[in-house]
């Protein structure tokens, strides 16, 4: 790392010469000579580097290279949910946001598997038994191409946040939306978001379908505080 | 057969045809990365305390089991995490935000405008440069500067899901109930943490926010949806 040692002679002028302007510069001395102690002081930016005496961090840490995608991430488990083999996994991945229209296929082809293998234990014609266009009125393919081509976070910078909070839809992520809870419903929950909520629909005290559009879980006895609103580990 | 014996069945195959499907959030989400220094395991953005701010958070390395493992836990260098953020509507980035370690700091630059969009690029270091310290399990590091906020440490996974119930679930021993209801689920990762980088921005550094994708694209009417920025988190190793 570069430093800035300055000849001591400059300081035991002004020193010695204090009715002498020594202008701005003896500020810069005494900080200077901390540039090389392995601490991050006065006003340096980073340990010896930045502020008003160091060398900039920029070009006194080495931060050159290429550094090439490994993983990425928008909406919350897309790339588990809806590719079904480990190529696609990765490939999705690597691929650039811009560029995943070849996946749209695959998700839909994969939301309805899981509605055929429903039907096909059932006995019934896996043609007649669908996914249902979900809550937000997206059928299989709108629902595919949104989840394939726009996989990202919508943030509002101007209105409420949320993933679904019952009113707003995609908006942003918070802390303690259930993603889970809205990703089955949308999946499995139909115009509704009931179609498969184990619900007791005949009043005979037994749910009538499986719960497949809750986990039961919520955010429980976590606290969403300031910055950086995540809590402090778990001991 | 009774409907609910018949249902039953039926969930507990279609929740097994999807065995792997829901575990997580995007925690160990491929074979390529998973358990990597790379893996990232949550991506959350949300209006701040001030609402003037917008929140940004990526989790990665998760999850990590309590005591040793998140003591001995730590941000690679040779990883950038970089949250990219999309001005308008075309899901290329025009602005980045990248955090990389050196040393016991993690040094967070933008947002700038990256020279290079894409799946190569190069840390921006032309851009502005914040700095903090990386944050203990008890030693809490922040840095504020011009508005922004920057953090980065080991923090509680904020993710929750029964993923035991799941598994439970998949296997058949729990069918044909399903998932159970609120009171008798259980929060997998509720006693888990993970690496966390936080990162609280004023609205007016992140540009113009252009029309809701959903918006752009027909699916809702205009005036539906406000407009949003796009988000999207990734980790980049260096080549």
């Amino acid at each position: 790392m570069k430093t800035y040692n300055f000849p001591i002679y400059i300081l035991t002028i002004c020193a010695a010469l204090t009715f002498v302007a020594c202008g701005n510069d003896d500020d810069n001395v005494i900080i200077q000579v901390t540039c090389d102690d392995g601490v991050q002081n006065g006003d340096e930016e980073g340990v010896d580097c930045g502020g008003t005496a160091c060398e900039p961090c920029a070009t006194a840490i080495d931060f050159s290279g290429d550094y090439t995608q490994e993983d990425a991430m928008g909406r919350p488990g897309i790339n588990t949910v809806f590719n079904d083999n480990d190529g696609d996994k990765n490939d999705f991945n690597l691929a650039l946001h811009a560029d995943r229209a070849s996946f749209a296929q695959k998700f839909d082809d994969r939301l309805e598997f899981y509605h055929d293998v429903y039907a096909a234990s059932l006995g019934i014609d896996p043609a007649d038994l669908d996914y249902e266009t979900n809550i937000l009125g997206l059928d299989a393919p709108t629902f595919a191409f949104v989840l394939a081509n726009t996989d990202a976070l919508q943030v509002a910078p101007n209105g409420t946040t949320t993933y679904f909070d019952g009113v707003n839809a995609l908006t942003g992520r918070t802390i303690n939306d259930d993603v889970i809870d809205i990703s089955l419903t949308l999946m499995f929950g139909g115009t509704t978001g009931t179609r498969f909520d184990g619900s007791d629909t005949d009043g005979d005290g037994m749910p009538d379908t499986p719960q497949l559009t809750s986990d039961g879980v919520d955010f429980g006895d976590r606290v969403v505080g300031g910055f950086p609103y995540l809590e402090t580990p778990n001991n | 057969m009774k409907k609910m014996k018949l249902f039953g069945v039926v969930g507990g195959v279609l929740l097994a045809s999807a065995a792997f499907f829901l575990t997580s959030a995007d925690h160990i989400d491929a074979p390529g990365v998973a358990s990597t220094s790379s893996d990232i395991a949550d991506l959350y953005a949300f209006e701040g305390d001030n609402p003037n701010n917008t929140v940004l958070i990526a989790t990665v390395q998760g999850p990590l089991t309590p005591g040793d493992v998140t003591t001995n836990a730590e941000f690679d260098e040779d990883v950038v995490i970089q949250f990219n953020i999309d001005n308008d509507g075309d899901f290329v980035e025009d602005l980045v935000i990248q955090a990389v370690k050196r040393g016991d700091s993690m040094y967070v630059f933008g947002p700038v405008v990256p020279t290079a969009v894409g799946i190569t690029g190069q840390i921006e270091t032309s851009g502005p440069m914040r700095s903090v310290r990386i944050s203990t399990s008890d030693d809490l590091q922040v840095t504020t500067e011009d508005g922004m906020s920057i953090f980065a440490g080991p923090r509680r996974d904020g993710f929750f899901f029964d993923f035991n119930r799941f598994n439970a679930v998949i296997s058949g021993a729990v069918a044909p109930e399903g998932f159970l209801p609120p009171g008798e689920a259980s929060d997998f990762f509720e006693d888990l943490n993970v690496l966390a980088v936080s990162v609280e921005v004023p609205n007016a550094m992140l540009g113009p926010a252009p029309t809701h994708v959903a918006v752009a694209a027909g699916l809702f009417p205009e005036g539906a949806l406000p407009d949003a920025y796009n988000v999207w988190v990734t980790t980049k190793r260096k080549q």
